[in-house]
C-alpha cells in the first residue's frame, strides 16, 4: 500500500543518544546542518557534512531503508533539478557533449551533483529531526526558542499549538484514508487504472468522507480542549520542563564549529 | 459441507523492514463453508481484522495463499475485482464511508462499479434497502440526514446491493443501542436466509456470538488457537479467560455452580439453555428426593 509508506513526519521511537537531546538542540543542530550545506562549495566540505549525516543516521538508528522510503515522494523534484542544473550551467571552455540546443560543461555536471546531494541530504536531516524527536517535544522547543518574538505580537503559543495537532493528526488522518480507501475498494471503486480525468473522478468517494471526518475531528477535538479549560498559553506551565545537559551544549558547540570550519574552507575552495 | 472461502498457510507481516515490523498472521488456516453463519472471535489486535481483509483481496499475504471457491484470488488482477463483488466486506462504523449525494446513489456505488445495467441496479439498490429497513422515500434524501444508526444500514446496503455470496461484516453493531442492534442482526439474518448467502461477523461480544452464529473461530495472536460450535468453544473458559475474551455471563453463572458442588450441565450460553439446565436439575432433584 503506497499510503503506509509516507513517513513525513513520522516519530520513531528510540533510545539513542540523537533521541534524547533536547529539542531545541536538535532544531539549531538542523537549522545549522542547513547553512553549513549552503556555505559548502566544493568536494571536501560536501564530503565532510555526507560523513557526518553518516553517522547521524547510524547512531540514530533510524536505518537506511526509512530514510530512503521518505525520500521518494520528492525523487521527482531532485531529478528535475538535476537535469535543469546539468543543462543550464554554463562553463569555460568547450562542452564536453553537445546536440540541438544543449550543451553540457563539466561545471554543469558538478552543479548537477551538487545540487542534487544539497538537497537530498537537507532533507535527510530534517527527516533525522522529526524521526528522532516526537511532535510534541518538537512543538515544545519550537515554542520555547521563538519565545522571544511574543515581545513583537507573534501568536507563539498559538502557531506551537497549530503546528502540533497538525502534526499529530497527519498519522491518524493517513490511517483514516487507508481505511476509506479500503471500504471503497470493497465496493469495487478503483484508484489505480485509467486516464486523468477518471482517476482525478475516483478521488471523489475518498476525499468526501475523508473531509467530513477531518471536520468531525476538528470539532471533537476543540470540545474536548474547552472541557479542558484551555484558555490559550497565558499564565500556562509545562509538564516536561525543557533543560540543556552537557550532552547539547557540546552538540551546538559542534554546530557552530561545523558552520565555521565549512565557512573557512569554502572560502580557501575546498 | 462445501468450502467457499479458505486460506492456506497465511502470513501477514505489517510494516516490514522498519521498526514497526509486527506480525499480524502467522500460518493461520481458515475455512468457511458455503451457507454457513460463522463468527470470528478475537479481542483489539488479535489480528481479526488482518484476517477478512485477507478474505476479500484487500490485503496482499506476506505468504500463503487465500482461495474462493477453490481458486486463488491473486491470481490475476481480474481475478482479485472479481473476488471483491462475490466477498462483500463491510467494515467497522462503515458509516464514516458514505460520499454520495442521495442514499440511493450511495447504495448504488458498488452494483455501478460491477458495470451492471441501470435496470439491474435499481432492482439491487431497492431489494438491499428493504433487507436493511430504509423506506423508500428515504432513498433521494442525503446520506448525511441521517441518524448514525440509519447511516450504518445504509453503508451495510451499499455491500448487499452487490449480492455477495460472503457477506462480512466487522463489528457491525459496535456503539448501536440494544433496539438497534437486534435490528441489525435481523436484517444480517434476513440476508442469509434469502439468498443462502455466508456470513462471516467479526465481533468481541460472546454474548452476541452466542445467540447468532452457527461456528465460532477464535483467533489470538495472530493464530487460531481453536473453532468450532459455540457450546465446544465456551468448553475453553480458562483458555477463553487467558486471551482476555471470557465466556457469556450466562456460562460463567453455570461454570460456577458446578465450581461450587452442583451437579448441572454447565455448557450453556443462553437464557433459554440456562432455564432448560435449571429445570431439568430439578426435575432429576425430584426424582431422586421421590426415589428416597
Amino acid at each position: 500500500m503506497a499510503l503506509k509508506d509516507i513517513t513525513l513526519g513520522q516519530y520513531f521511537p528510540g533510545h539513542t543518544v540523537i533521541h534524547r537531546l533536547d529539542p531545541r538542540t536538535k532544531l539549531i543542530f538542523t537549522v545549522a546542518y542547513i547553512v553549513a550545506l549552503f556555505l559548502a562549495r566544493q568536494v571536501v566540505s560536501y564530503a565532510i557534512l555526507l560523513v557526518l549525516l553518516g553517522v547521524l543516521i547510524a547512531v540514530s538508528k533510524v536505518g537506511l531503508k526509512s530514510i530512503l522510503r521518505g525520500m521518494k515522494p520528492i525523487l521527482i523534484i531532485v531529478i528535475i533539478t538535476g537535469v535543469l542544473n546539468l543543462f543550464y550551467t554554463a562553463g569555460e571552455g568547450e562542452p564536453l557533449v553537445s546536440f540541438w540546443v544543449f550543451n553540457i560543461y563539466a561545471e554543469g555536471i558538478w552543479a548537477a551533483i551538487f545540487m542534487v546531494l544539497r538537497i537530498a541530504m537537507l532533507i535527510t536531516c530534517t527527516f533525522l529531526l522529526t524521526y528522532t524527536t516526537s511532535p510534541i517535544q518538537l512543538t515544545d522547543g519550537l515554542e520555547r526558542l521563538m519565545n522571544p518574538l511574543k515581545a513583537i505580537k507573534v501568536p507563539v503559543h498559538e502557531l506551537s499549538m497549530m503546528m502540533s495537532i497538525a502534526l499529530r493528526f497527519i498519522p491518524t488522518l493517513i490511517e483514516e484514508t487507508d481505511k476509506i480507501m479500503s471500504a471503497q475498494k470493497a465496493r469495487g471503486a478503483d484508484f489505480d487504472t485509467g486516464n486523468l480525468m477518471q482517476k482525478a473522478k475516483a478521488l471523489v468517494p475518498l476525499l468526501v468522507p475523508l473531509f467530513i471526518s477531518a471536520f468531525r475531528r476538528a470539532d471533537e477535538l476543540a470540545v474536548a480542549m474547552e472541557c479542558r479549560c484551555y484558555h490559550g498559553g497565558e499564565g500556562r506551565t509545562r509538564l516536561r520542563q525543557l533543560k540543556l545537559k552537557g550532552m547539547d551544549v557540546a552538540a551546538l558547540l559542534f554546530a557552530l564549529a561545523m558552520c565555521v570550519g565549512i565557512g573557512v574552507l569554502g572560502h580557501f575552495g575546498l | 459441507m462445501e468450502p467457499i472461502i479458505q486460506t492456506e498457510h497465511l502470513s501477514h507481516i505489517y510494516s516490514a523492514g522498519t521498526p514497526f515490523e509486527h506480525g499480524a498472521l502467522v500460518d493461520v488456516d481458515f475455512t468457511a463453508y458455503r451457507g454457513e453463519y460463522l463468527g470470528i472471535i478475537g479481542h483489539t489486535g488479535s489480528g481479526k481484522s488482518t484476517l477478512i481483509q485477507h478474505l476479500n483481496g484487500l490485503l496482499k499475504p506476506t505468504s500463503g495463499r487465500v482461495l474462493y471457491e477453490g481458486q486463488d484470488i491473486w491470481e490475476s488482477k481480474e481475478r482479485t475485482r472479481e473476488t471483491r463483488f462475490h466477498v462483500g466486506l463491510v467494515f467497522q462504523y462503515p458509516e464514516y464511508q458514505l460520499f454520495e449525494e442521495t442514499i440511493y446513489k450511495d447504495i448504488a456505488f458498488g452494483p455501478k462499479n460491477m458495470g451492471l445495467d441501470e435496470k439491474e441496479i435499481d432492482r439491487r439498490v431497492r431489494e438491499a434497502a428493504q433487507f436493511v429497513g430504509l423506506r423508500e422515500e428515504l432513498l433521494d434524501k442525503s446520506p448525511f440526514e441521517l441518524s448514525g444508526g440509519q447511516k450504518r444500514r445504509v453503508a451495510i446496503a451499499g455491500v448487499i446491493a452487490m449480492e455477495p455470496s460472503v457477506l462480512i461484516l466487522d463489528e457491525p453493531t459496535a456503539g448501536l443501542d440494544p433496539v438497534g442492534v437486534e435490528e441489525i442482526l435481523g436484517n444480517i439474518r434476513d440476508y442469509h436466509q434469502a439468498k443462502n448467502a455466508t456470513i462471516i461477523i467479526v465481533s468481541h461480544s460472546m454474548e452476541e456470538m452466542a445467540r447468532t452464529v452457527d461456528r465460532i473461530v477464535v483467533v489470538n495472536d495472530g493464530r487460531i488457537p481453536f473453532s468450532g460450535a459455540p457450546r465446544e468453544v465456551f468448553a475453553h473458559g480458562d483458555e477463553l479467560e487467558a486471551m482476555g475474551l471470557g465466556v457469556p455471563a450466562m456460562t460463567r453463572v453455570f461454570h460456577r455452580l458446578r465450581a461450587m458442588g452442583v451437579d448441572i450441565d454447565a455448557s450453556v450460553y443462553t437464557t433459554e439453555q440456562a432455564r432448560d439446565a435449571i429445570l431439568a436439575r430439578l426435575g432429576r432433584g425430584q426424582t431422586e428426593k421421590g426415589a428416597v
